[in-house]
């Protein structure tokens, strides 16, 4: 590898060649095959990760049945007997997922749209910052406002039948949507700006509005970007843990009722930290089980937003 | 960062204001807005709400005690050692080993070659993996596991860096690619090899990239909570942690902890402690934003 950039350099600085045949400088290539070390020990933690999760896992299901961990519907790790059905975590995942989302795709495409489309540059230059302060917030700052804040409003103003619990996933999951807003927002603004000007230009024209011009030609031209972002906040919003483990409670119930508190799968891994599991005990290995599901979920989930937007990026570069 | 300037932004004016009273393109740009306002209006929300909420402890007392099993005497002070010292390994780690895997990937990797793919492919995963798999990796290898750490000061840097360092590789990369190829070809025709040309001319030059990249990421790891809850944080330290394998308690996990106390005289010593993690999160967020724009250089 050294050596073929070195070649192509060589072959740039016309007499580089033979001067470094003589006298092969050493240090670089130190220098160089630590810089590689450095790249490549991001390949490292993606198998450290992978030998983690899987060894304890297969060990996992030596015990539990795989067929009863996927589509059992009681979890109850610490009970005795045990129940190992991850259902009712998926569940809250899901419901938590699908509020965030309810939230996050809606206003973080129309603050994209507005941005790209509408916003005057000052305007930009003044609110976009917002967004980016909003993606800094730390998420246990969003799960105590979530708990203390969002919830006592929701049950407040709570127009049908009995109001949410305390621990709730309706909340959760409203404040994970406004956690997610900026990312949702920012790569499909990004996705939007890389639509060429010439076809706005064309469609203003030939007579369109603003309106027009915006979601007939806008929104379909950058539509794969603007699914890649929204595939990757469902991601962010599945792995997310602190605000699910503040505001939705601890307790795993199968539920799909958002107004109830359940456990979702990363609030069950990170709670798996309270108490002091000893390593290799079946409910140790369970972290490693649930990590396991949520690894390859959200895994199949960015790998498919990063194909999509590479594809749109050859589009139109 | 911010967009190209669209040149049909201004040729249509005249025409916007005669279409204003369409309804369907007025209500069409409110709804934008509105969608926009939710944003801000939330973030005002939340920041008035913790400030309100934290006033009675926001003094002196809170950087001054410690945790206490009696609310009224609750303090930070240990989280708040405990944040500088976890932050200051992370960037003593994530600082050389992100550059230089940036200056690789941008510098010498021939793009062709199927493992300079892998890694960047993976690097990219790497930084949409949720914080929680970080931590299971920590407990399995650094806590537990091989490294048998337990839970101390290292082995939450260690974990934390893991964590940030694609984003500080991605953030390294675009500044390395910010600087112009003719300032590498002059160098390089001057004689100089290819590794002065990369220490003396790039990496100076994109320093004030790279370090508003790092500085983000490091906020990044200083509200970070999740993983350092698995690894074991949630302990009850009265004190201050006094070096690499001392244990520790930090910010975010002191404020989950008291979230989660029953008392609810903790919730305002936790939103106390959130203004304080805000305020330093705010400081470091100028830092960056400054640092962008005072050494930017328009080439």
């Amino acid at each position: 590898m050294t050596h073929t950039t070195t070649q192509r350099r060589g072959g740039a600085t016309a007499a580089g060649t033979s001067l470094r045949r003589s006298r092969p400088r050493y240090g670089e290539r130190l220098i160089v095959a630590f810089l590689f070390a450095a790249a490549f020990l991001s390949v490292l933690v993606t198998a450290g990760i992978v030998i983690s999760l899987a060894i304890p896992t297969v060990d996992f299901f030596r015990t539990v049945n795989i067929g009863h961990f996927l589509t059992g519907r009681s979890w109850a790790p610490l009970f005795k007997p045990p129940s190992f059905g991850v259902l009712p975590l998926v569940a809250a995942t899901i419901v938590v997922t699908l509020v965030a989302m309810l939230v996050a795709v809606p206003a973080g495409l129309g603050a994209a749209t507005y941005l790209s489309e509408y916003a005057s540059r000052r305007f930009r230059k003044v609110f976009k910052p917002v967004l980016e302060v909003l993606a800094g917030i730390p998420t246990v700052v969003y799960g105590f406002f979530a708990l203390t804040f969002v919830t006592p409003l929701i049950q407040k103003i709570w127009p049908f039948g009995a109001p949410p619990d305390v621990y709730n996933m309706l909340s959760a999951g409203l404040v994970m949507g406004v956690m997610i807003l900026p990312t949702v927002a920012s790569l499909s603004e990004d996705a939007m700006n890389a639509v060429p000007q010439a076809l706005r230009a064309g469609a203003f024209a030939l007579g369109s509005t603003r309106r027009q011009v915006t979601t007939r030609v806008v929104f379909p031209a950058a539509l794969s970007g603007i699914v890649s972002a929204c595939v990757l906040g469902i991601s962010r919003a599945v792995g997310e843990t602190m605000i699910v483990l503040i505001a939705a409670g601890g307790t795993p119930r199968f539920t799909f009722d958002p107004r109830q508190g359940a456990q979702t799968m990363t609030a069950f891994i990170a709670a798996a930290g309270f108490g002091d599991q000893p390593t290799g005990s079946t409910g140790y290995k369970t972290i490693f089980a649930v990590g396991s599901l949520l690894f390859v979920l959200t895994f199949i989930m960015n790998i498919f937003s990063i194909r999509l937007v590479r594809r749109y990026r050859e589009v139109y570069e | 960062m911010t967009a190209p300037p669209r040149p049909v932004a201004r040729p249509d004016r005249g025409i916007r204001a005669a279409r204003r009273l369409d309804p369907r393109e007025a209500g069409f740009q409110g709804l934008l807005l509105l969608s926009f306002g939710l944003g801000v209006v939330v973030l005002a929300v939340l920041l008035i709400q913790v400030i309100v909420q934290g006033w009675p402890r926001l003094n002196l007392d809170l950087f001054r005690r410690f945790p206490s099993s009696l609310p009224s005497r609750a303090g930070a002070q240990s989280a708040i050692f405990g944040t500088l010292w976890v932050i200051g390994f992370t960037a003593l780690f994530t600082v050389p080993l992100g550059v230089a895997a940036g200056i690789y990937l941008e510098e010498y990797a021939d793009k062709q070659r199927w493992y300079n793919r892998l890694v960047e492919l993976n690097i990219q995963n790497l930084a949409a993996v949720p914080s929680i798999i970080y931590g299971i990796l920590g407990l399995g290898f650094i806590v537990r596991g091989p490294l048998k750490f337990g839970f101390v000061v290292i082995s939450a840097a260690l974990t934390l860096t893991l964590l940030i360092l694609p984003t500080v590789i991605l953030a390294s990369r675009e500044a390395i690619r910010a600087v112009p190829m003719s300032i590498r070809l002059a160098s390089l025709a001057l004689g100089a090899t290819k590794w002065q040309t990369v220490s003396r001319q790039v990496l100076p030059s994109a320093v004030p990239g790279i370090a508003t990249g790092i500085i983000l990421a490091l906020s990044r790891a200083i509200g970070e909570a999740a993983p350092l809850v698995l690894l074991g944080g949630l302990t009850f330290i009265t004190f201050n942690p006094t070096g690499a394998f001392s244990p520790f308690t930090v910010m975010p996990i002191q404020i989950f902890n008291y979230i989660e106390r029953p008392q609810s005289e903790y919730r305002v010593v936790a939103a106390a402690m959130i203004v304080v993690l805000l305020a330093i999160l705010l400081l470091m967020n100028s830092v960056a934003i400054w640092l962008r724009n005072r050494f930017r250089q328009e080439w």
